[in-house]
């Protein structure tokens, strides 16, 4: 068994409306960044997992993303594995 | 003989005993039941209350459907039994794949609590069974995820089956297809997020939401 240290993004599905998001771009040009575009907003979680190799840590994540960080309704993630 | 009414407390619940008070009133036993439990006993209709289940970490009712009453829930509702996800419970009810879809942060990022008009556009549910079809009830609204969401293939098939139990007259948070409720196929687990228990009395402002309520003690 090894360590993995492990970062998951979780953002909206494309298609979803993302208010947050919506909201912070619109706010953007008042403070004069006017050359930003495409805000969304999400999740970041990090951890650490232990596992025979990073083939299988990101397995177990990919599954503890499914079936508990995100909901795959209306969120995606993006998973990050690296040897601790 | 009552309908024994079955309501959830979670960590966070906050509107069980407004739930009890309001089926005690229209004649039902009210019972709490704590989320710890792993059976339900022998109550005839579960409610999941509105509230903050487990302080909604990480997504509203993403913790609570973890509960170890949720199996139980869930078993009855497979069985028929008549379950009702008021707010808060009808995020859970979706978070634990009983209900379709998800409730998302309103389109305004405000926290809506209000009055709403909302207009029954089904009769055949365990909770709209003694309203009538295109009443117009006023029942308030109290939530910051309420936005419901699905993808268009389940919109479809929740209009195509009649399944979108309540719609707002004036859609207050981006809701798609301006739904307030859904029910399941078999249309014995229903969520909606306006609070019929505290629109069952006069004295609260309306008394609109017995009319859902005595459905289930009926």
């Amino acid at each position: 068994m090894s360590s993995f240290t492990v970062l998951v993004e979780v953002q909206l599905r494309q298609g979803v409306a993302d208010p947050q998001g919506a909201t912070i771009e619109r706010a953007l040009p008042a403070l004069g960044f006017d050359t930003v575009a495409g805000v969304s907003v999400g999740k970041a979680f990090r951890f650490t997992i232990d596992a025979d190799d990073a083939a299988a840590a990101e397995q177990q994540v990919e599954d503890l993303c499914k079936r508990f960080l995100t909901n795959p309704v209306i969120e995606d993630s993006i998973v990050t594995v690296q040897a601790a | 003989m009552s309908r024994r009414v079955g309501v959830v407390v979670f960590p966070g619940s906050n509107c069980e005993h407004d739930v009890v008070e309001a089926i005690e009133g229209l004649g039902g036993k009210g019972e709490l039941i704590w989320h710890g439990a792993r059976s339900l006993g022998d109550v005839d209709v579960v409610v999941l209350p509105g509230g903050f289940a487990h302080g909604d970490y990480l997504r509203p009712g993403a913790i609570a459907r973890f509960s170890p009453i949720m199996e139980a829930v869930g078993a009855f509702a497979r069985e028929g039994g008549p379950v009702l996800g008021i707010c808060n419970g009808f995020q859970v009810l979706t978070e634990a794949g009983l209900l379709p879809g998800a409730l998302q942060k309103n389109a305004g990022l405000k926290f809506v609590c209000d009055m709403a008009d909302l207009e029954v556009m089904t009769t055949s549910s365990v909770l709209t069974s003694g309203a009538t079809h295109g009443q117009v009830l006023r029942i308030p609204i109290n939530h910051f995820e309420g936005n419901y969401t699905c993808d268009q293939v389940t919109l479809d098939e929740l209009r195509a089956e009649d399944r979108i139990v309540l719609r707002y007259v004036d859609n207050p948070n981006g809701s798609m297809g301006d739904i307030a409720g859904i029910c399941n196929e078999t249309r014995n687990v229903v969520g909606l997020m306006p609070h019929p228990e505290r629109a069952s009395h006069h004295l609260l402002g309306s008394e609109d939401g017995s009319v859902l309520l005595a459905a289930l003690v009926a």
